[in-house]
């Protein structure tokens, strides 16, 4: 067996346990910036309007198109990191969320192969157009869902309401398997998943449709990227507004100087983020809402730190094994070896300059 | 229906279904490859037309079978948090591993699916090659997840049944693996090279492609990498069926005794063919009996003991009736799917030394058409024997089924509705794919094959079918 490994600093212990939460929030930030844009994308599909509205539509199908799948994966890696060093946090969330996140397995469904459904339907007919218009209604709603029932679960576990729903042993269905969940906390953090999903998507769309040399259609996300942001920020102050006040994180996120400078930069990204946009600096813009939801997200995990269910459940008590931490935290590395690089090429391929520059592999 | 009768519907559903797009998703991107490799060495586009055909393919099944297999990753949680909870930190390290194979496999097949024009020819097809190998690795690692739950080591046994002194690399090592990863991964080849070939053959069986040359040509092509791929795996896959019988012998004598219907402990046990397990009266009626045969054939032995359903109280056996029935099903699929692998071989060596083609035997073309499902068949019956067989136990000897179902009351709503979703899914999936090959067969139309298939006609062939 390993011997405990980790250090001290300012009074919080990390070891292997809190290694592993911390990659587990390193994949949760991959998966909001890249499959959670991807959702983003679909909601704006489903919004689309306006004179240039196919072009819109045409535009989130092309820049999701390549890419989905792979960014889908962060998700899993997020599971898989989950049920393997923390086992029983995952037996519980899967437990007392189960209603939530069967409904958000639907939505993961519904929209990925509506979505490739809508792209390689081979017919070309009159009727063509309408089933088309099917498939991207399914695709846009299952968009839209998703996120929310995402967030609300995410609300859930924050809101202290999962861990005490997972020691309970009797009760009835509702109290059990319902009310942790369907709380007005978790629905706002349920909105504000969705209003910063597609604050993301609307921010790397203004760059797509500005490195497609189509100013107007980067004025229209441009202009998106403006009320994602009021839906953002309208979300975020309802749900610290309904915050229970016996929630274990609650003192975190409200004072303290970690929060303090966690606020400032998430504020100064959100200005930044809405200057950017009317300044039409669209790398700049996307670089400000990454930001502001890499903010977020670290905020809720600092502040929830170490617990990782709480109240109580803390990363060190839920742990497995510490080899199988070990190895765990091994795999990563030499798997992040292989990925990054991968990754890099995957996304120059597609989302770089130089497009068409290659020879074609044998003409389409 | 009880919740763990839901439970296990559910699991079992959704296996069922992901484990179709798991075995073309490992199998078709190396025939697109093969096609693609030969476009490129022979400068014929038909080839690369061809890979392109079943890249399109590849890109509904892959996105089907993603999202399936994220569905499953959760139902580990969703239903059996007991095992999760038990097993996670064993069984948590193939899972990781899979996840990696997984990203790198979705990475590059959005390379070899959008790259075309975006990347050389050479980094096109080496990622089609990434996406074939690690497609084959993903679905190694998750069978070794079975594999531990069939014969599991790495860990002890606490007296409050929590697993001490867990060793996930010990846990990957466990007795049946090798048999159990060999024997899936020629089944993804077998059954989805056979397949392929199959719709091929089908459709070079009709009359209106055989009167078109440049269909003919397309199918011909598509028949011979299919078969490549897919008859070699189907003539070794009965040896390696051999091998892991053998090793469920060892590990899982209940198992064997119900594939069996072996009721009985006995000395040179009969080898039963078909048959119907009596499960009240204890006893398999109406089956050919080899005698001594299954005593040969599990331990070499022809007077070697065979254990019985009898060495475990009734409370302990799995459902005989389906697992004998699921493995009777698996053989007869496997072996009529060998022998039409050898025919093929055979057929295409000769074709080789007498010029006289695949495409100029119908018979051969007939038992290939009839033959394209039986691959699958033969993959849920072998998933049935070896889930079934496994019961009432989740981990064999170590965790029951029932102690690892979620608490969770009313699993039949979330039964009947992935059922709805995974059928309706199903639907379409075929549907589009049978667009996808309608649209091969009006071929010699300027708006059909000729189009997206610019095969340039040799000398010897008239132009029929240019436009």
């Amino acid at each position: 067996m390993l011997a405990p490994v980790g250090l001290t600093v300012g009074g919080v212990h990390f070891g292997l346990p809190e290694l592993a939460a911390g990659a587990m929030a390193v994949a949760l930030t991959g998966y909001v910036l890249t499959g959670g844009a991807d959702f983003g994308g679909g909601v704006w599909d489903l919004f689309a309007a306006g004179p240039r509205r196919q072009a819109q539509r045409a535009l989130v199908a092309e820049a999701i198109g390549p890419i989905w799948e792979a960014n889908h994966v962060w998700l899993i890696l997020v599971v898989v990191l989950c049920f393997t060093c923390f086992p029983p946090a995952f037996a519980a969330l899967s437990t007392v969320l189960h209603v939530p996140l069967t409904l958000m397995l639907v939505g993961v469904v519904l929209r990925g192969s509506a979505f490739v459904f809508r792209a390689y339907d081979a017919r070309r007919d009159e009727t063509h157009e309408r089933v088309q218009r099917r498939w991207g209604l399914l695709f846009s709603v299952s968009s839209l869902v998703t996120p929310v029932l995402f967030g609300v679960c995410l609300g859930a576990l924050a809101s202290g309401a999962v861990g005490r729903a997972a020691a309970a042993t009797a009760g009835t269905f509702a109290d059990r398997f319902v009310r942790p969940w369907a709380t007005p906390f978790a629905c706002a953090v349920g909105a504000m998943t969705l209003a910063l999903f597609a604050l993301l998507a609307a921010a790397y769309l203004t760059v797509e449709a500005d490195a497609a040399g189509d100013a107007a259609l980067a004025d229209d996300f441009g202009r998106r990227g403006v009320w994602a942001q009021a839906a953002t920020a309208a979300s975020a102050a309802a749900a610290l507004a309904l915050a229970p006040a016996s929630m274990p994180v609650r003192d975190v996120i409200t004072g303290g100087a970690w929060a303090a400078v966690l606020q400032t930069v998430t504020l100064a990204a959100a200005v930044g983020l809405v200057l950017a946009l009317r300044g039409r600096h669209w790398r700049l813009a996307r670089f400000a809402a990454q930001g502001e939801a890499s903010c977020l997200l670290w905020g809720w995990a600092w502040a929830q730190f170490p617990e990782l269910v709480p109240p109580g459940g803390t990363a060190a008590r839920l742990a497995a094994p510490p080899l199988t931490i070990a190895l765990a935290l091994g795999t990563l590395a030499v798997g992040t070896l292989i990925l990054l690089p991968s990754f890099v090429y995957l996304f120059r391929v597609f989302k770089g300059p130089a497009r068409g520059a290659a020879a074609g592999g044998g003409g389409a | 229906m009880t919740d763990l009768m839901a439970a296990r519907a559910q699991m079992a559903m959704s296996l069922a279904f992901h484990i179709i797009f798991a075995a073309l998703g490992i199998a078709l991107p190396l025939l697109a490859c093969a096609a693609e490799w030969r476009g490129m060495r022979t400068g014929d586009p038909g080839y690369t037309g061809l890979a392109k055909r079943w890249a399109k393919g590849t890109a509904i099944l892959f996105a089907v079978g993603a999202v399936s297999g994220t569905v499953l990753s959760f139902e580990l949680g969703l239903l059996w948090p007991g095992f999760m909870r038990h097993a996670g930190a064993v069984v948590g390290l193939p899972f990781s591993l899979e996840g990696f194979a997984f990203f790198t496999e979705a990475i590059f097949l959005g390379i070899y699916l959008y790259g075309w024009d975006r990347v050389s020819p050479r980094a096109h097809l080496a990622a089609g090659l990434v996406v074939a190998a690690s497609g084959a690795l993903s679905g190694i690692f998750v069978v070794l997840v079975n594999a531990w739950m069939n014969a599991p080591v790495g860990f002890t046994l606490a007296p409050d049944g929590s697993f001490a002194d867990v060793d996930p690399l010990l846990g990957m090592r466990s007795p049946v693996a090798l048999a159990q990863t060999l024997h899936m991964t020629l089944a993804a080849y077998a059954a989805t090279g056979m397949a392929v070939a199959g719709v091929h053959a089908a459709l070079l069986l009709r009359c209106a492609t055989r009167r078109d040359a440049v269909a003919r040509r397309f199918h011909t092509r598509a028949l011979s990498i299919a078969l490549a791929v897919g008859a070699p795996a189907a003539v070794l896959q009965p040896l390696s069926g051999h091998y892991s019988a053998e090793r469920v012998a060892v590990t899982q004598p209940v198992k064997l005794a119900a594939m069996e219907g072996q009721w009985r402990t006995e000395a040179g046990a009969p080898l039963r063919i078909g048959g119907w397990p009596d499960e009240r009266a204890e006893q398999t009626r109406f089956a050919l009996e080899v005698p001594k045969a299954l005593s040969l054939l599990a331990f070499g032995d022809p007077n070697a003991t065979v254990r019985g359903l009898d060495v475990v109280p009734r409370a302990d056996r799995p459902p005989v009736l389906v697992t004998h029935l699921a493995f009777q099903l698996m053989v007869a699929c496997g072996s009529a799917m060998a022998l039409v692998g050898l025919w093929g071989l055979w057929a295409m060596g000769r074709a080789r030394r007498t010029g006289l083609g695949i495409d100029a035997r119908p018979r051969l073309l007939l038992a290939t058409a009839l033959s394209a499902p039986l691959g699958f068949v033969a993959i849920e019956a072998g998933w049935t024997v070896t889930e079934v067989g496994r019961q009432p136990w989740v981990v064999q000897g170590v965790l029951r089924t029932r102690d690892a179902v979620t608490p969770v009351p009313g699993l039949v709503v979330p039964f009947l509705m992935f059922t709805a979703l995974y059928v309706f899914l199903g639907v379409m999936v075929a549907f589009l794919l049978w667009r996808l090959i309608v649209a091969t067969r009006e071929a010699g139309t300027p708006a059909g094959l000729t189009r997206e298939y610019p095969v340039p006609l040799t000398p010897a062939e008239p132009a029929a079918a240019a436009s």
